[in-house]
């Protein structure tokens, strides 16, 4: 049923019709509103699960750890600070396979402390073995959910994932969204079954250590996991693109793409300007497009290649910065990694950190530098603070 | 043998490593001086001493690692430690 | 049947020959019984009884990282309550993943109340990387990270008082004991997983490579700490002292001696200065918990 919603409360309501029996988070701005409401939810009986107000994000993300291999669908949620401070355990879980979905409110990263947005905080994760998924509205942001406990539970995949969507700007913002009834998701979303669980009727040991003889292969496992999620993602997006009428069967998203000169790509809420700024451009005769990369973690590099093939240049509007390598951002690296072989030159710009506005002149501006050829750089700085 | 999902193991599989080939001293036992108290049972850190059908201790030197714990403890003086012929 | 088919700890383990910690791993799983999940911290014991696929348990047991073992036991038991399932957590955790690293988590536990049994088996220092110092590690003893010197007489700072912290927390029932009495350690766990509530048990389990004497010694040398009042068997019940082992107290002296992370105390010639310091930590406890058999008139 479509409601005029705050993006908060539409991935609260997403995540209780995906039935969790254990959500464990701590507060941190601006994941504040998702938990809050489910902790409403769980006070009213709306969501039949236990609700753990932990001390601290480590404790969060550990109690899910014991909770999804004592056999239960568990939930967390959080942002920058708090998902630095749950990294140990984040590596720890996906090395543990366990189908954990947490929703990260994207912020930057301290120091300065800060709490608008922008998209390090997940960023700095792509190794952990975590699937990472970013959206560009509410809507998406609700839908991924569902989508991101289908796959992740999978017995051939078993990897955790990152629903990640802009803080404030979609996290305190009001859409309408069109949010599933419960019994449309208990079709597509089937309960829980762990492959294997705690149990003192079959006991196992799980986290064992391994040695040099065994801990390559577990690794390997891993991305063997991550690489096979590509095709569960597409299946599972396709499946609810023919419940539910919305299309996620691609890791990718293009945009007016076709025979465009320029190629902007971007994650994330940031997607949404960037159309409007297309559509303007296009207006004016430019032929510019946009890929919006919905999965980030696998990345999907062939469906990249695909859709920029053709192009003259790729402008990657970064919201994060690769402190120290010669490629200004992380996603460049991928994309640029992605179109290698057809000589295609990747850009990398640099903005929108720590909640500086992102306007569809800057979005133009990053066009035009690309199809320049400027190497990589910052855009929107205020020069007047850099004597 | 493929791997286990996760590195998660099953139970007691730490039998497939003899831990007695790490012993330099031997337990051996003088049923005639034991009083089946038990005790050498219930502290043996690994698990290798059991009771056989009389009710006295049976080590198994399989595991074994010759800490003489057992005999140090033992309150009838009823197990000596004998060095290992190699 | 015989013993060792009950055993939920099994042979084939990697523990030094003597480990106290091993004992205490064999014993308490003893107490808790089948219907036991075991969650572990890194340490000494996770790594002498897992490497993988070699688990010496038997019971579920899951091992996550260093001091997150009291938050993983919080998750298991929510999960297992909401599945209306019946086995008993239990952590069992060293002293460092206790006393310094795991205390945000293990206060976290006890405070939200959660039905776990959290046991510290208590070596007084970090084994597995070396034996180095932490915050359990007893008056004077010379560790790898506060090694006794020309300038030192080994850790400066008295063992800090973990037991208490946790009363403070609510806790319904806190006891301390030790490998070297093997029946009391196991009527303790069996009463702690009875209890409703996050319970905490403390183990003495000498370790003989980190404090130095021959692991023959292992029971002799619990027995000798308690005997000297530096150790203490007690339990508190709600908040009060309920019991305490009584025992007829002899002088620190030999317990410090029989062991090589004491040494530099009595050579080249005893350091009565500090050897005095101990006793009075020794006397202290026993006034504290009313140890001493008085002298029948």
């Amino acid at each position: 049923m479509l409601q005029i919603t705050e993006g908060s409360h539409a991935v609260a309501e997403a995540v209780r019709l995906c039935r969790p029996q254990v959500v464990s988070a701590y507060p941190i701005t601006p994941q504040t509103h998702i938990v809050e409401r489910l902790a409403e939810m769980v006070a009213d009986g709306d969501l039949d699960g236990e609700y753990i107000c932990v001390e601290s994000e480590f404790s969060a993300l550990s109690s899910c750890l014991g909770a999804s291999a004592a056999g239960s669908r568990v939930y967390s949620a959080t942002t920058s600070q708090g998902l630095a401070f749950m990294a140990e355990v984040v590596f720890n879980v996906a090395g543990m396979r366990q189908p954990i979905i947490m929703t990260i409110a994207n912020r930057a990263m301290g120091a300065p402390l800060n709490i608008w947005n922008d998209q390090q905080d997940s960023l700095f994760l792509r190794d952990s073995g975590w699937m990472q998924f970013y959206a560009e509205d509410a809507q998406e942001a609700t839908d991924l959910h569902f989508i991101a406990y289908k796959v992740a539970e999978k017995h051939d995949i078993l990897l955790p994932a990152f629903v990640c969507f802009d803080g404030f700007i979609l996290s305190h913002t009001f859409e309408p969204v069109d949010i599933p009834t419960q019994e449309e998701i208990d079709a597509y979303l089937p309960a829980f079954n762990p492959l294997q669980r705690l149990d003192a009727k079959k006991p196992m040991s799980f986290g064992m250590y391994a040695t040099p003889d065994y801990y390559q292969e577990f690794r390997y496992e891993i991305n063997a996991a991550m690489v096979r999620a590509k095709k569960a993602i597409r299946e599972a997006g396709g499946e609810f693109a023919e419940k539910f009428g919305r299309d996620y069967s691609g890791l990718v998203e293009g945009y007016r793409l076709e025979d465009a000169d320029t190629a902007i790509v971007a994650m994330g809420s940031v997607c949404g300007t960037i159309k409007d700024a297309v559509d303007e451009m296009r207006d004016a005769g430019e032929k510019v497009g946009l890929l919006k990369i919905r999965c980030f973690r696998p990345f999907p590099a062939d469906e990249v290649k695909e859709a920029l093939r053709g192009v003259s240049n790729v402008a990657v509007l970064e919201k994060n910065i690769n402190i120290g390598s010669r490629m200004l951002g992380a996603v460049g690296l991928e994309v640029k990694d992605a179109v290698y072989k057809s000589g295609t030159p990747v850009y990398s710009y640099v903005g929108g950190l720590g909640g500086r506005d992102i306007r569809k002149k800057d979005i133009k501006m990053i066009t035009e530098w690309a199809k320049q050829g400027r190497n990589d750089c910052f855009f929107g700085l205020r020069e007047e603070l850099l004597e | 043998m493929a791997l286990n999902v996760g590195c998660a193991g099953a139970p007691g599989r730490a039998r497939d490593n003899k831990t007695g080939s790490w012993r330099v001293f031997k337990p051996v036992f003088d049923n005639e001086k034991c009083n089946k108290c038990g005790t050498c049972m219930l502290i043996c850190p690994e698990v290798s001493i059991d009771e056989d059908a009389e009710g006295y201790p049976k080590v198994n030197y399989d595991y074994c690692k010759g800490c003489g714990l057992c005999a140090e403890e033992c309150p009838k003086d009823a197990i000596s430690m004998i060095q290992e012929e190699k | 049947m015989s013993e060792n088919t009950c055993e939920f700890f099994d042979s084939g383990h990697r523990a030094c020959g003597g480990c106290g910690p091993a004992l205490a791993a064999k014993l308490i799983t003893r107490a808790a019984g089948e219907d036991t999940i075991i969650v572990a911290s890194t340490g000494c014991m996770e790594v002498f009884s897992t490497p993988y696929p070699e688990t010496a348990w038997k019971t579920p047991w899951i091992h996550s990282l260093f001091q997150n073992a009291a938050a993983v036991a919080s998750g298991v038991e929510a999960s297992i309550k909401r599945q209306g399932r019946s086995e008993k957590v239990v952590v069992i955790a060293g002293d460092g993943a206790t006393f310094d690293i795991g205390i945000l988590c293990i206060s976290g536990m006890f405070e939200r109340g959660h039905d776990v049994t959290y046991i510290c088996y208590d070596n007084e220092a970090y084994m597995n990387t070396g034996i180095q110092r932490s915050g359990a590690t007893p008056f004077d003893a010379s560790t790898t990270t506060t090694p006794a010197g020309k300038l030192s007489t080994g850790n400066q700072r008295p063992k800090k008082d973990i037991p208490a912290i946790l009363v403070a927390h609510g806790s319904p029932y806190v006891a301390t004991t030790s490998v070297a009495t093997p029946k009391d350690l196991m009527d303790k766990v069996k009463r702690a997983i009875n209890t409703p509530g996050p319970c905490y048990i403390q183990v003495h389990a000498p370790c003989c490579t980190g404090w130095g004497f021959d692991g023959c010694k292992t029971m002799e040398m619990g027995k000798m700490a308690l005997n000297s009042g530096l150790w203490v068997n007690y339990e508190i019940v709600d908040g009060e002292l309920a019991k305490a082992r009584k025992v007829k107290r002899v002088p620190v002296d030999d317990y410090l001696k029989a062991q090589k992370r004491f040494r530099h105390l009595f050579k080249p010639e005893p350091n009565s200065d500090e050897i005095a310091k101990i006793q009075a930590i020794a006397d202290k406890n026993a006034e504290k918990y009313g140890i001493d058999i008085k002298p029948v008139k």
